[in-house]
């Protein structure tokens, strides 16, 4: 036990300023309180969340609220197009959009895995404050865990939002009616398939980008014009076709308003390099994901004028006319093909796998 | 996109359909060969567009679906070994064992990875040399030359821990198995362009004046389909039985020479079991002698396992065309994409998945 020397000891103090998320920024101590100081309160800066109690007290306007939450676990974290945060933000504020709200404040939870760079940590933050300063909603509470490293895939975030929904705006999956024109805001296939070519490795001339926006802008739009030509209560479905794309949401608009959906596949709008790249990999852009675009189902009547409205919005320049509502095959979504068939458009059971050639 | 809407034109279809409806005076019974070209007919009614008398039946040529069962249980099992890596194209992941799919191996711990390139696969051997990576190489003529050449590539790379689980099949035997059934009904078929953008065409014309039956070289777009049965009809109409090429922009008669180089090297004609239909002498590939140490079923010793076929499932009538999808009692019922007795419901290519994917539930005719 010779060469022992206290002399040169010191207290090890905990690192504070690390370049990497640890186990103890999730402890609630001093660590997780600098997180919130340094990342979260700057990125999502309002007068709300300057409180930091334990839960934020809103003033609500009048009127029947919208409630919605969901998680987001993308892969990679920043893609083409946006980032994981920028997702978060967009995902909640549509869905509150979908059923005619107007989003006001939002809730986010962060699952963070150790070793995340505290950089990253910080950009993912940033562009969701961004995003929601562009959206017209408040991130006003929050909640951050850390887990252990190799039990997360760098950052979870949850979010859940709280929008109101304006008088005289009945708008839910089971209101379509036969008659009714179906419209989609936009080109369909571009956030899973940008998420998909960086995952894999495709390269295209053209770099496909995600579509992540915010919708309730547009959204705005479409009641005001349905407004003007008589009646806001013309727009009977919203739905942002996100997992299983416009497949998927079609399907369960026919179903939940037991009418029959026909589209034309024409009139699909798609970039060509979402189409390449879906053909080279087998798969249908009509089950592909989007982040940034609605599918409305409104009354022929008002179509025009919701369609004309949309097109000067700048998320809705590219908006089509895709198909109609119908008596005929209930419950059921089918496709004039482009050649003059038809085809059945089923939901898809899991996830669409890339076919072998 | 350059050569691909052109081919998707609704209005010169219509004109192509109008032109088979007539030239054709009589029923014909014309089998197209690959399960890619199956997809494109119903994805995009093109069926629907052709007079009553033109029977499209449905070939063998859908990779998945003619893996064996056994093959299947040769893959989880491996793919359940701790120390592998199982590399697979994405729709194998989904088509039933005898009691489990690689999803499920996966689910339990299994390291289960889809690859888009058996290149991948070496380059994951590459990165990981303390596992055994194993890439599952099925397929026909189309994918043998890009898994032809991962093998090649590992040999020259000396991987150690890089092998293949090889269940490839070729389609001339295939043909002339169907034309030697005592329940064949085909009078005609449309040849599997990119099988043929490989093989080139030439071992094709003995079999058309065996039998004398027209042979087509068809592509996958709905013209180049429809184009196809044009070419087909005419042959029939006029009692005339040759090889014609309808799929130029990608297949000259010779195909493509270095491919089938690599192939005639890595590779060497076996016997091989096709799911549903028996073991075809001489239609398929294993690898060659020099390359024999690549092969996965000798080094993990599954060359024990023994699988039965479901009873309830036609898929081999299915796949010989004598039993169309829909008229199968298990059709829809027992058999569903989510739950399927056999390949052909699995695979996006397998008729039987077409049929239900598209709605056909109503009995053809």
């Amino acid at each position: 036990m010779k060469n022992l020397d206290f002399e040169n000891w010191s207290c090890p103090l905990p690192l504070r300023n690390s370049p990497n998320i640890v186990i103890g920024h999730g402890g609630g101590g001093k660590l997780s309180a600098e997180l919130v100081e340094h990342i979260f309160v700057p990125a999502f800066k309002n007068d709300l969340l300057d409180n930091l109690g334990d839960s934020t007290i809103l003033p609500m306007p009048a009127g029947r609220l919208a409630f919605s939450t969901d998680s987001y676990v993308v892969q990679p974290l920043f893609f083409p197009g946006g980032n994981i945060g920028e997702l978060a933000i967009h995902g909640t504020v549509n869905d509150l959009a979908m059923s005619g709200a107007t989003p006001l404040y939002l809730s986010a939870g962060f699952i963070l895995e150790e070793g995340l760079p505290m950089n990253v940590l910080g950009a993912i933050a940033d562009s969701m404050g961004a995003a929601a300063r562009a959206a017209g909603v408040q991130v006003v509470t929050g909640d951050t865990k850390v887990v252990d490293r190799g039990h997360g895939d760098g950052v979870f975030i949850n979010t859940s939002g709280i929008g109101v929904i304006p008088a005289g705006v009945h708008i839910a999956p089971n209101r379509a009616q036969v008659g009714d024109v179906v419209i989609v805001s936009g080109s369909i296939g571009d956030h899973g398939m940008a998420i998909m070519s960086v995952r894999e490795g495709l390269e295209f001339d053209t770099q496909i980008r995600s579509d992540t926006a915010p919708l309730n802008g547009l959204v705005a739009t479409m009641l005001a014009a349905a407004q003007a030509a008589g009646d806001v209560g013309s727009i009977h479905v919203l739905r942002d076709p996100t997992r299983g794309g416009v497949a998927s949401s079609l399907n369960e608009i026919a179903a939940k308003s037991q009418v029959g959906i026909m589209i034309h596949e024409r009139a699909l709008p798609i970039n060509p390099e979402v189409q390449a790249a879906c053909d080279i990999l087998g798969m249908d852009p009509i089950y592909v994901a989007n982040e940034g675009k609605l599918l409305a189902i409104v009354s022929k009547a008002a179509a025009e004028a919701v369609l004309a409205a949309m097109r000067a919005h700048p998320t809705g320049q590219h908006a089509a006319i895709i198909g109609q509502v119908t008596d005929q095959h209930i419950g059921r979504l089918v496709a004039k093909t482009a050649i003059g068939g038809t085809r059945v458009i089923p939901m898809q059971i899991g996830e669409q796998l890339p076919r072998i050639c | 996109m350059k050569y691909l809407n052109e081919f998707r034109d609704g209005e010169l279809a219509q004109k192509l359909a109008a032109e088979i409806k007539h030239l054709t005076t009589r029923h014909w019974a014309i089998m197209e060969v690959c399960g890619g070209q199956t997809h494109s007919i119903i994805r995009n009614g093109i069926d629907q567009l052709l007079p009553p008398e033109i029977e499209l039946i449905h070939g063998p040529g859908c990779p998945v679906c003619v893996t064996p069962l056994e093959m299947i249980d040769k893959a989880l099992a491996i793919a359940a070994l701790p120390n592998v890596i199982f590399c697979s194209f994405g729709d194998m992941l989904r088509v039933p064992g005898s009691s489990k799919d690689l999803f499920t191996i996966k689910s339990e711990g299994g390291d289960v990875r889809i690859v888009y390139s058996p290149l991948d696969a070496v380059k994951i051997a590459r990165e990981n040399p303390d596992k055994q990576v194993v890439f599952f190489g099925i397929g026909f003529e189309t994918t043998a030359p890009a898994n032809g050449m991962a093998v090649f590539v590992a040999k020259q790379q000396g991987l150690k821990n890089f092998s293949m689980l090889i269940s490839h099949v070729l389609v001339p035997p295939a043909i002339q198995a169907i034309m030697t059934s005592p329940t064949n009904r085909v009078q005609a078929f449309l040849a599997a362009g990119h099988v043929c953008s490989v093989m080139g065409y030439w071992q094709y014309p003995p079999l058309a004046d065996q039998f004398q039956v027209p042979i087509v070289v068809t592509g996958f777009e709905p013209l180049d389909v429809l184009e196809g049965i044009r070419r087909t009809v005419k042959q029939l109409e006029a009692g005339e039985a040759f090889v014609d090429n309808a799929y130029p922009r990608a297949v000259t008669i010779e195909g493509n020479k270095p491919a089938q180089k690599l192939l005639g090297e890595v590779f060497e004609v076996s016997d091989r079991a096709w799911r549903g239909i028996g073991v075809i002498p001489q239609s398929g590939w294993r690898l060659s002698q020099a390359y024999g140490d690549f092969d996965a079923e000798s080094r993990f010793d599954v060359s024990g396992i023994r699988t039965q076929e479901s009873s309830l499932c036609r898929s081999g009538e299915v796949l010989q065309g004598t039993l169309k999808p829909n008229q199968c009692p298990a059709f829809g019922k027992q058999c569903t994409p989510r739950t399927p007795l056999g390949a052909t419901m699995v695979s996006s290519e397998g008729a039987c998945a077409a049929y239900f994917n598209y709605g056909r539930f109503e009995e053809a005719g």
